[in-house]
Parts: structure tokens; sequence; C-alpha cells
């Protein structure tokens, strides 16, 4: 008799979540470039790529893999990278990533300290918590390019 | 003394100079806290990250001053512990239980004068794979614990097999970014095989059980922002001794990392029934500097 009086009940929540995704997927057609405004779009990441260029200066644990690079070239890609990345209208033209780092030998605390200062460039530039989360887990997949595994 | 003990490290963690600040590379908070057994984990649970902030090229070290108290006990663990490259944790650990009003019950029911039961534990855990922030599949580790029971006459007493035993187990920790809010979870899964009593503080083996079983333990974080950690923890334990039945473990935590030296964690406990007192309730307060 309980099975009887819940099934009306079950069919209705099995439709309301057919509703809600439904929903969600016609919602996704748009590109969801909610995380490139919460960064301020692409002047506000490009305040927080030159605060990161500041602080990899001061850091020796990964300046010198930044010798002789060119500061404008590298702002203007890692920029457009970022931008594209939070679901910006940007596209990044620079090298791909893995042939780029390909003969530098980045190590685990390298990458750690680029992370950190990335970080610290986003509190600096008062970037919400959970914008700076969204971004990181955008650059996750980039991990084993820049490590080379 | 604990008091004074813990006012000293906080003073001397306060006066570091600034020179101090590049301790390890590793991000902030990734470090876990350490455990009542000294192993890096939150306070119940060791979990797959190492202690201190050394990564792949680097060493670090933690000290850490922890006190449970319960309603019938309280517990004070002084740990340590040292991390090469990120790959092997070493680490030492001493508890002492105070067995407050138990003494009573040992002196009426066995005849026994204690107070107090001290244990030492050492410990080793081994970074096998992965990362726990970068590794889509998480940072796996394996770990051993060798506990060696100082005062086992009232283990003894009450059935425990043997005075020191050897824990395993093998941990898997993932932080999932943007989880839960837009904020990063962590989830950490333990499998430890052991015939500890108590954590070992009762001793080894028992008249009901006398080998080693496999307990699950797991707990989840979630970070408010990079200094703050709340989140539970669960520890399934053996039940060895007829004397009195063993409850597994559970806490409620917060941690606070307002840097990389310093790390501030409290928590509601629940050790179940401890040696024939029940339900065991109270608060855990740990302190770690990192260096």
């Amino acid at each position: 008799m309980t099975n009887l009086n819940l099934k009306p009940l079950f069919v209705a929540l099995l439709s309301a979540i057919a509703l809600v995704l439904g929903g969600c997927q016609s919602l996704n057609n748009k590109p969801d470039d909610s995380l490139y405004q919460q960064l301020g779009e692409r002047e506000g990441i490009a305040n927080v790529v030159e605060d990161l260029l500041y602080l990899i200066v001061d850091d020796d644990r990964i300046n010198q893999q930044f010798k002789g690079m060119d500061v404008d070239q590298f702002h203007h890609n890692l920029t457009d990278q970022l931008c594209e990345l939070s679901g910006g209208p940007c596209t990044y033209t620079g090298r791909e990533m893995r042939e780029l780092h390909s003969d530098m030998a980045i190590t685990n605390t390298q990458f750690n300290a680029l992370a950190e200062n990335l970080i610290l460039a986003m509190e600096q530039n008062d970037i919400p918590t959970g914008a700076q989360n969204r971004l990181i887990k955008q650059l996750l997949p980039l991990y084993p390019d820049i490590r080379n595994l | 003394m604990i008091k004074r003990r813990l006012m000293t490290l906080t003073v001397a963690l306060l006066m570091a100079p600034a020179a101090m600040a590049d301790i390890g590379s590793r991000i902030w908070a990734t470090g876990g806290v350490t455990t009542i057994e000294g192993s890096a984990g939150g306070g119940l649970v060791p979990w797959a990250l190492l202690g201190s902030y050394a990564s792949d090229e680097e060493w670090g070290g933690t000290v850490a001053l922890s006190r449970a108290e319960v309603d019938d006990y309280s517990l004070s663990v002084t740990g340590a512990g040292l991390n090469w490259n990120n790959r092997l944790e070493i680490t030492v650990a001493r508890q002492t239980l105070d067995l407050d009003s138990l003494v009573f019950t040992l002196k009426d029911g066995f005849g026994l004068e204690q107070d107090e039961l001290n244990q030492d534990i050492f410990g080793a855990k081994v970074r096998l794979a992965g990362d726990v922030l970068y590794s889509p599949w998480g940072q796996w580790s394996a770990g051993v614990q060798y506990k060696r029971q100082r005062d086992f006459t009232v283990p003894s007493a009450i059935g425990a097999r043997d005075d020191s035993g050897t824990d395993v187990y093998v941990s898997g920790s993932k932080l999932f970014f943007a989880a839960v809010m837009e904020r990063n979870l962590l989830v950490n899964l333990t499998a430890r095989a052991t015939r500890a009593n108590q954590g070992g503080l009762l001793g080894f083996g028992g008249d009901r059980n006398n080998s080693h079983e496999l307990m699950m333990e797991g707990s989840v974080g979630l970070f408010l922002n990079r200094q703050w950690l709340v989140g539970a923890e669960y520890r399934q334990k053996p039940d060895n001794l007829g004397f009195a039945s063993e409850n597994d473990w559970w806490d409620l935590f917060v941690a606070w990392v307002p840097d990389r030296r310093l790390a501030v964690t409290g928590a509601l406990v629940n050790l179940g029934d401890v040696a024939t007192l029940e339900d065991q309730q109270g608060l855990y307060l740990s302190l770690q500097g990192s260096f």
C-alpha cells in the first residue's frame, strides 16, 4: 500500500529533476563567462598577470626560469590564455604549453611557487575566493604539460 | 605544564623573524596538521599528505602540542616530524592519557595504582604517487606506526596481549577545486591494519581478537578560504577486549592556518566508550608549528 501511495510522488520528483536538468542544459548552450566576469574581464586579468610578474621577479625559486624572456609578450600571452580559460572572448596565440616548457625541467617546488604567486596576485586584486578556485581548476589540466610529465 | 609549553611555542612562533617566511613551497595548509599519533593528517585520521611545506627539493619539519579533554579522560600529545622532499615523513609522538576518574575503578577493582598511561609512537610515511592538488587521481601514501606502551600494567590486567604493536596504513587524499559553493573540498580515505586497543593506549590484541584487522578511516574538509578549513573525521576501531567494548571515533574540526608557520585546530571529539566509561565526548585543541 505504501508503495502505491508513493508512486505519484516519485513520478513527480523524477519529472521535476528532468525539468531542472533540461533547464540547465538549455542554459549551458550560452557560453558561461561568469568566471571571466568575476575576474574583471580582460583588464582585470591583465592586472593580475602584471602583479604576478612582479612577484615572479622577486621569487628566487623561479625567477631564473624567466630570465631573458620578452616581458610584454609573456604578459600579453598569459593574459589571453587566462581570459580564454575563464570563458572570455580571447584566443591564446602563444606556443603550445608542453613544447614551451619541455626544456625547462620545472620541479614541483617551482610549480608550487608559481601557483602561490598567482594566488597572491589574485588576492592583491581582490578576486573573490570562489573565482580564484575556479580559475585554478581550469589551469589544472596544464600541470602535466608544464611539468613535462 | 602543558599550558606553559603551549604558551612558549606560541610566543616563539610569533617572534620568529620574517626571514623564516620561506619554509617550504607547498601551498598553504597542504601539510595537514599533526594527528594524535604524530603523522600528518587531521586530528584522529592520518592523511596521504606529508607534514610541513617541503616540496620536491626541500626539507621541512613540524612540532605540535595537542590536548583532548573528554568527560572522564584527558589526552596530551607532543609530536614532531621531518619531511624530506615531500617524499618521506618521519614522526615521533608521546601520548599521555590521564585516567582521572578511572583511577578509582582501577584501585577498587584491580588494586592497581595508576593515574596515567604513556605511549610512544614512531611513524614513517612515504608518498607513493600523485599530488593532492594537481593530480586527477589525488595523492597516495603508505605508512607505518610503531607504538610502544610504556605503562603496560593496566592494559595487561584488562586483557591486552602485547605492550607494542605496528599499524600499517594506505591513504589517499584529493583536493577538489571549486567543488562546493565554489570552495575547495579535501577528501581523505585511509585503510589501516591494526590490533591496537584505543589506539594502543590500552595495549595490543586481546581475548576477543588478537590479530590485525582492517579498519577504514575517512575525513572531509571544506576550505572556506585558504586559511580556514572546516570538516569531519571518522575512524573505525577494533574491539579486542572483553573487559570493555570499544567504539569508533569521530570529530568535527575547524583548522586555522594563518600562514605556513602556524596551524591551530579545534574539534569536538567523540571517542565513544573507553574502558567501561561511556560516551566520552569533549574538546580537542592542537597547535602546530612548521619550519
